[in-house]
């Protein structure tokens, strides 16, 4: 479903893609079954100009931005991170119709592990490829 | 005791409602927006003439015949408003050229320039059909051509100019024809057109209902002259309205050849096929989207006056063929802010994220959104009523863009079949700078800098982002040359275009990077700068899948020196970056400023410097997965600096040869991921400690907090200062930001009487 996850079809449940851990119900929120960490923007988004002398620095404000990042307990992947005020909700960024879903891909009659391509065309093979080729 | 009437229950006869209805029509005191054509973005019914065409039978193979010379036209005209167009805009490609059917839905839209223009240009058509068409003052005549640019009848915003002229046979209108600008200066109340400090709708310059000012070919020299009269940059609006009539007419001549090849009926059913089978097409191709729900949260930071915090909430929902956007939760429009938006803005970026990042091969139609059911309170920023200042709207409606572009890698991810890349996050803000004043010519004129198309694009999972590539209204659309601009206006850009190191959203793949731009002017008697920028405080745009966003952007002045006599006397000190100019404050006796990018008319002294950076896309997964080589490339290049590579990307590497340490990066990802596994909490319990009941006391928040949607959060100002209200939209009072001059007023206020208790001074104050 996401560089990160995927969700098996037979057991309903979200899976790590990195290391296979479980990550909940499919029916539901990813999010619970991960680990969260509150980040001062700050730390990611450095100041370029002097923060002593300056109010606007090109770093975010902690007391208006928090970076919200979620980690795969199994292999500690930053599987998504979140801007969001302090004191702010994590948004359930994603819930799928997991019968629809299962009806979809019979429909299809194909195996969504290898069907799913990250784009059109040539240009994500070609990519692919020069990645794979420095490995 | 109260008299009751009761009201008549009769029915009026035919005879009885004709006369009402006569007496309603001539009495109408004023025909604003009409809200029936406003709301929607369907396409409209098939006429009888055309099921009548369409019923003739259709030759797929000509009708695609059609569609390619039509392009071909349409390019044609698209060239020759960016060969001869007066404003910035249209130089650098800001406009487009479209055909639409009679009654106004966009058939084709030239191949480059910006499909937000022409995909709600059917409510002005259609504003002129029900309005104009019949009205014996008016009319609709071959040869005439209507301008417009107010948002609330269908725009982007008031800056962008449109030419639209009907093709029509045996007295029939079979077609539309038009061409959009972005013009820039409106006579708003500050040069260049889009003023972030309107505070209210008249503060917003021109406000053009759909109009006749040409004539059976003739371009009405009176209404002209009052056009002119109400701007600042009277012989752009002439010069562009004529750029504008010439490339129509030339379109409208190749259409006509066209006609009169094919027939009438052949060509209208070409038109009405087309945006049919892409509306076919759009419902399949949302059919085989995963069923489910994607929600996007977006905070904007500014009001382009005050530091504040309004929420953009989107939900997409598939079920089926049937896709839902649902922008319920989105903050309550402010009443004297520019940042408010009409829903059809919104709309036409919806498109923009639809046709250029989701189906970018599909024939450039208005019913690609058709089948998309679209919720949203009136009343929102993002949906705001005619009372509404719109001097920004692009900052609600670039929201909307980014709502739709962000939330598509989650929808189709998981979509075998896929007819664009997955992509994190396009950079969404006008970085750039607006100016005016009287320029080395004498001439008064107000614009923008081409900079705001220098947008850099977000990561994809394959690949990094691209460096200040292409804003997301306009893929071919240019940053020009500097120097083409300096023959017409007052300043130079002192530094154009130098990338700022760490710019990028980090990730797996990083976002594209942006770059810094210095502007001093120099030999006029007036000149001013001013920015439109949220995004100081709070990013703009986020990471996806595990990526970071863009940083923040200050604006930073340096005012009381003159940067050019400095130069003239020692070269060697032109050497400038904002990070060196403001970290080193190198020249004497200036005053080195920051403040967030919402800068109203700044008079600029000769040599005073203004300093903005671009923004940078979103990155793409997670930074510990980056290949180590690409992050010593990127130290190596100074796109980073040391303390990102180690400390964000936890790259060992050799500081003079930029070579990677293996084992040292090994070793530094395994600390990186043991540190991630040992701060991270659990879910429940982080949410327990994180989560607030509501925002932090003092900050300005405007809408949904959390994911009840039904009840807005806002602080409005009455007399007792400050009060923070949650209700439901309708039940929000009127939110107006007080003057921040008075705030900092009493604020001073306050101080001196503090001081002066302190002191022991006894003033004595009238009032
Ligand atoms: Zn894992």
């Amino acid at each position: 479903m996401t560089e990160y996850l995927f969700i098996d079809l037979d057991t309903e449940r979200w899976v790590c893609r990195v290391c296979d851990h479980d990550l909940g119900d499919a029916r539901g929120n990813y999010k619970e079954g991960t680990l969260v960490y509150d980040r001062d923007p700050r730390e990611i988004h450095q100041p370029i100009i002097d923060p002593d002398k300056y109010e606007f620095t090109f770093s975010p404000d902690p007391g208006y931005c928090r970076i919200l990042e979620f980690y795969c307990p199994g292999c500690a992947t930053q599987i998504e991170t979140e801007y969001v005020p302090p004191g702010h909700p994590p948004t359930v960024d994603m819930l799928w119709d997991i019968d629809a879903l299962r009806a979809q891909w019979q429909a299809r009659g194909t195996d969504p592990s290898t069907a799913i391509t990250y784009g059109p065309g040539e240009d994500v093979r070609r990519h692919l490829h020069a990645a794979a080729d420095t490995h | 005791m109260t008299a009751v009437h009761e009201t008549p229950t009769t029915e009026l006869t035919v005879q009885e409602q004709e006369w009402v209805d006569q007496f309603m029509d001539e009495t109408t005191l004023f025909l604003g927006p009409d809200r029936e054509i406003m709301r929607s973005h369907n396409i409209a019914p098939r006429s009888l003439f055309e099921e009548e065409c369409i019923a003739g039978g259709i030759d797929v193979l000509q009708i695609d015949r059609i569609r390619k010379r039509l392009a071909g036209a349409l390019d044609e005209g698209y060239e020759m408003c960016e060969a001869m167009g007066a404003a910035p805009g249209a130089k650098w490609g800001d406009l487009t050229t479209a055909v639409y059917t009679a009654s106004g839905d966009v058939t084709y839209l030239s191949c480059h320039g910006v499909i937000a223009f022409s995909a709600i240009l059917h409510h002005p058509i259609r504003y002129i059909m029900k309005y104009w068409k019949d009205e014996p003052t008016v009319g609709i005549h071959p040869g005439d051509g209507f301008i417009h640019n107010d948002a609330r009848f269908g725009n982007v915003h008031n800056t962008d100019q449109s030419m639209i002229m009907p093709i029509i046979r045996d007295g029939e209108i079979i077609a539309w024809v038009a061409a959009t600008i972005h013009e820039g200066e409106n006579g708003a109340c500050e040069p260049g057109g889009m003023p972030s400090g309107s505070e209210t709708p008249f503060d917003d310059g021109l406000r053009m209902s759909p109009f006749k000012i040409v004539e059976r070919g003739e371009l009405r020299r009176d209404l002209l002259t009052f056009l002119q009269h109400s701007v600042r940059d009277p012989k752009l609006q002439l010069a562009d309205l004529k750029v504008k009539i010439g490339a129509v007419q030339r379109i409208m001549e190749r259409v006509n050849n066209l006609i009169d090849e094919v027939g009438v009926e052949t060509f209208v059913a070409a038109l009405r096929v087309t945006v049919e089978d892409v509306e076919e097409e759009v419902r399949r191709r949302i059919k085989e989207l995963p069923d489910g729900t994607v929600q996007f949260n977006q905070f904007m930071d500014s009001t382009l006056k005050e530091n504040i915090l309004i929420k953009f909430a989107c939900k997409v929902t598939v079920k089926g063929e049937k896709m839902t956007v649902d922008l319920r939760g989105t903050g309550p429009e402010i009443l004297n802010r520019a940042i408010n938006s009409p829903l059809c803005s919104v709309k036409s970026m919806f498109m923009q994220a639809i046709l250029a990042f989701w189906w970018p091969d599909l024939p450039r139609c208005t019913s690609a959104m058709s089948p998309i059911e679209i919720i949203s309170d009136e009343h929102t920023w993002a949906d705001a009523g005619y009372d509404a200042p719109m001097g920004q709207s692009l900052q609600a409606s670039f929201r909307g863009f980014s709502a739709l572009q962000a939330s598509w890698a989650k929808l189709q991810f998981a979509n075998p079949e896929k007819f664009s890349n997955v992509l994190a996050p396009w950079f969404n803000q006008i970085n750039t700078f607006l100016w005016g004043g009287v320029t080395q010519h004498g001439d008064q004129v107000g614009n923008l800098c081409a900079d705001l198309n220098g947008m850099p694009g977000g990561a994809k999972p394959f690949v990094d982002g691209e460096d200040a590539v292409s804003p997301l209204f306009c893929a071919m659309a240019d940053t020009a040359e500097q120097e083409v601009m300096e023959e017409e206006v007052p300043f130079m850009q002192l530094v154009s275009k130098r990338l700022v190191r760490d710019n990028m959203g980090f990730g797996k793949q990083t976002g594209g990077m942006g770059y810094e731009m210095i502007v001093a002017s120099e030999g006029t008697p007036l000149w001013g700068f001013m920015t439109v920028t949220s995004g100081a405080k709070f990013s703009s745009i986020y990471g996806m899948f595990g990526g970071y966003g863009s940083g923040t952007y200050p604006l930073a002045r340096v005012k009381g020196i003159n940067v050019y006599d400095v130069l003239r006397k020692d070269p060697s000190r032109f050497d400038l970056s904002i990070e060196k100019v403001m970290n080193e404050q190198p020249f004497e006796g200036g005053q080195y400023l920051t403040s967030h990018m919402g800068l109203q008319f700044d008079v600029a002294k000769d040599g005073e410097l203004y300093m903005m950076s671009q923004g940078a896309g979103g990155g793409y997964g997670d930074v510990l997965e980056r290949d180590p080589n690409a992050v010593a490339r990127d130290r190596e290049l100074n796109r980073i600096s040391d303390k990102v590579a180690r400390e964000i990307f936890a790259v060992a590497y050799d500081p003079q040869t930029y070579l990677v340490d293996v084992e040292g990066t090994k070793a530094l990802r395994a600390e990186a991921r043991r540190a991630r596994l040992e701060r991270g909490k659990p879910y429940a319990e982080f949410v327990k400690e994180f989560v607030t009941p509501e925002p932090p006391k003092d900050l300005l928040y405007y809408g949904s907090w959390g994911d009840k949607a039904d009840e807005l959060t806002a602080t409005v100002f009455d007399i007792d200062g400050p009060k923070r209200v949650t209700a439901p939209i309708a039940e929000l009072p009127i939110i107006m930001l007080p003057d921040r001059r008075d705030l900092k007023v009493a604020e001073l206020e306050a101080r001196v009487r503090e001081l002066e208790h302190k002191h022991g001074e006894n003033v004595h104050r009238k009032s």
